[in-house]
């Protein structure tokens, strides 16, 4: 009897001890977009190290607030924090954040003209005439002047866009505000704006349902979206005047295209990069990373899985449908990650 | 014996007192009286009653608190601005306001007609062997998720809207001005469309039962008199009107709050229209949409004031519909005495 108690006992500190030491759990909240490669790497991460990562993919907007009210141990976001909320959160959590870009995505134009299946082509000019309304048929004569060989109909341009707040919108509109002065006046970009024309739908999926449904229709969505539900996209012309389709290697170019003007604390909109092959509504997702944190054991354990996630982690972008970084990037994530610091 | 005379007297007393002095019934005289089981089951009813009215005091208080900075940032303006731009922190709220409400009292108008006829048939028409079955068919419509009509809205009906219906009403009736504008399918025309097939069977089912609550001697004396079906009919909805308006009031609570189904077909523009072909957006689908990305605080709590309106919007039309019936029964028995 009592040797069969001495036995559970040993047994219930086992599992007790074992557990302690290995219920290290890092608390996380944001983007939607890199959910499927964050959820993919936590999962290697955690069999690899025992350490457990709980990641609420709530939108970027929800992983900003939850950041700054210190709620979660990290955040991810599709777009990087402005001065004012760095600022915040410096007031509130006593510790600057870092930004750790982690992957890539790009978004693209989907449409439906079933004359003209594939191979459409688009200038920045041409785009953000469209979606401001001033280009409203497809034989407008810009469409088809750098679409020769394409018959494409006498219908009306039906315009959709997210109608729910998006990292997504928030590239694309950052885009149309970069390559045309009238965009960025009249509309300007954010996750959600007050469009000029078009029709709203919700999520990746609802734009496309428009786009699937409706002859004559164009749509953004993300590349990895498109892709996988095999819809028609067009090539954009980029900075350098090429026609560029978006492929995930177009992505990492666009990055490697803005590796010179990086700033140091890697807050980046590469959109309409330099460089032949670049595509131009690229962007990075991010995850925010406290600088300083109270907690000894975390701090290890983020830097150890944010080296591990950028270098081999990166391995498992393209099967994913997300473009992986290019190595310069890596480079300054490493010597971002080496900041991370634990303080009292 | 005398004891239970006792207690029975104590019920009467009870019954005649019925407007209790306190909320809680803990008086000495109650305690020494009363089943004991029966004292605690009452007030633990009672408790869970009260609760209810805290829930909703406290959802109150906590949107008026959190919608403060908007509704000092723009006062009225907030409802009467139509100019919605998260870029600018400018919110305007009315065209989601106007949305939610022509689509909901759109989709009553194709509802009511419709149900109506369903559940008068079902109670006063159909044979046994057929009104079980088109009954369980119509409360099997209310189980549907919303997300399922949605979809069906996306595939099925806006094509068929799109490439049919719109064509056909702007050619006949486009002289006016609801069938004016490109047919895209998406937009109020297939939001109430989608609104009022989701709740047929609310109104449906309720009305059915109100009426078949209905005591057969009330029908048979109406026979008795002369009266012809349609004028027993009469009768019976005239008995079960409250019930009736209940039902409507509740399929019109579903339709104000709907989000989903609508969002996922009515276009989100924020335009003001009269045109049913117009994309247009509602207060509820805004919220869904917009919320997880909203940053700014302003941009928040501007979404939180919506919810204000939105919930302010469904105590008054309730409390209409609630005056609406005891108008009515008030009459009816009225005309009993």
């Amino acid at each position: 009897m009592k040797g069969k108690l001495i036995l559970l006992a040993a047994m219930l500190l086992g599992i007790f001890s074992t557990s302690s030491f290995a219920q290290l759990k890092l608390n996380g909240a944001g983007a939607t977009f890199p959910y499927v490669i964050y959820s993919k790497w936590f999962d290697t991460y955690h069999q690899k190290t025992g350490i457990e990562f709980n990641y609420q993919s709530i939108g970027s907007g929800g992983g900003i607030k939850q950041v700054t009210e210190g709620t979660v141990d990290f955040g991810a976001s599709d777009a990087f924090l402005s001065e004012k909320q760095m600022k915040t959160i410096k007031q509130k959590q006593g510790t600057p954040v870092l930004h750790i870009p982690t992957v890539m995505g790009a978004v693209v134009l989907s449409y439906n003209l079933p004359n003209v299946g594939k191979g459409l082509k688009l200038s920045p000019e041409v785009l953000s005439d469209i979606y401001l309304g001033k280009i409203t048929m497809w034989n407008d004569s810009r469409i088809t002047s750098i679409n020769k060989g394409l018959s494409l109909p006498s219908d009306p341009i039906l315009v959709a866009h997210r109608s729910d707040g998006s990292g997504t919108t928030n590239i694309f509109t950052g885009y149309l505000s970069k390559v045309s002065k009238q965009w960025s006046d009249k509309v300007g970009s954010g996750t959600s704006v007050n469009w000029p024309v078009g029709l709203g739908g919700k999520g990746n999926e609802g734009v496309a349902g428009i786009v699937k449904q409706t002859e004559g229709s164009i749509g953004y969505v993300e590349l990895a979206y498109a892709v996988q539900n095999g819809l028609p996209y067009a090539s954009l012309k980029n900075k350098a005047g090429y026609f560029v389709e978006p492929t995930f290697d177009a992505v990492s170019e666009a990055a490697a295209g803005y590796i010179k003007n990086m700033p140091a604390d890697l807050r980046v909109n590469i959109t309409n990069a330099d460089g032949k092959g670049s595509y131009p509504i690229s962007g990075f997702t991010w995850l925010l990373i406290y600088k300083n944190m109270k907690d000894k054991q975390k701090v290890e354990a983020i830097k150890n899985f944010l080296k591990w996630a950028v270098t081999d982690g990166e391995k498992y972008a393209k099967g994913l449908y997300y473009a992986p970084l290019p190595k310069e990037v890596v480079k300054l994530d490493l010597e971002k990650i080496k900041q991370i610091t634990y303080k009292k | 014996m005398p004891d239970i005379q006792k207690s029975e007297q104590n019920r009467n007393e009870q019954q005649d007192k019925k407007p209790a002095a306190s909320f809680f019934n803990f008086s000495i005289k109650n305690i020494f009286n009363k089943n004991p089981g029966d004292l605690i089951f009452e007030n633990i009813t009672r408790f869970f009653a009260f609760v209810v009215f805290v829930l909703v005091f406290l959802m109150a208080y906590e949107m008026i608190k959190a919608s403060m900075p908007s509704i000092k940032q723009f006062g009225l303006k907030f409802i009467t601005g139509t100019e919605w731009d998260p870029v600018t922190d400018i919110y305007g709220a009315l065209p989601y306001i106007y949305g939610t409400i022509v689509s909901s009292f759109l989709a009553l108008l194709v509802s009511i007609p419709l149900s109506l006829s369903v559940a008068i048939f079902l109670s006063e028409f159909a044979p046994k062997w057929l009104e079980r079955p088109v009954s369980l068919l119509v409360e099997m419509l209310a189980a549907i998720p919303s997300i399922v009509y949605g979809l069906f809205g996306i595939f099925v009906m806006v094509p068929f809207l799109r490439t049919t219906v719109e064509p056909f009403l702007s050619k006949k009736l486009g002289f006016l001005p609801f069938f004016k504008g490109a047919p895209y399918g998406f937009g109020m025309l297939a939001a109430v469309i989608i609104l009022s097939v989701m709740i047929l069977p609310i109104i449906t089912s309720i009305s059915r039962d109100v009426m078949k609550s209905i005591p057969d001697s009330q029908r048979e004396a109406s026979y008795a008199l002369g009266a012809t079906k349609w004028e027993t009919i009469k009768v019976v909805l005239s008995g079960s009107k409250s019930g009736i308006l209940g039902a409507i009031l509740l399929g019109f609570g579903r339709a104000v709050g709907e989000t989903m189904a609508v969002t996922m077909v009515i276009g989100n523009r924020s335009d003001i229209s009269l045109s049913l072909f117009n994309p247009s957006n509602t207060m509820a689908s805004v919220i869904a949409n917009e919320f997880t990305e909203a940053i700014s605080n302003l941009y928040i709590s501007s979404l939180i004031e919506i919810a204000l309106i939105l919930f302010i919007l469904t105590v008054i039309l309730n409390a209409i519909a609630r005056l609406i019936v005891w108008g009515v029964t008030k009459k009816y028995s009225g005309a009993l005495n």
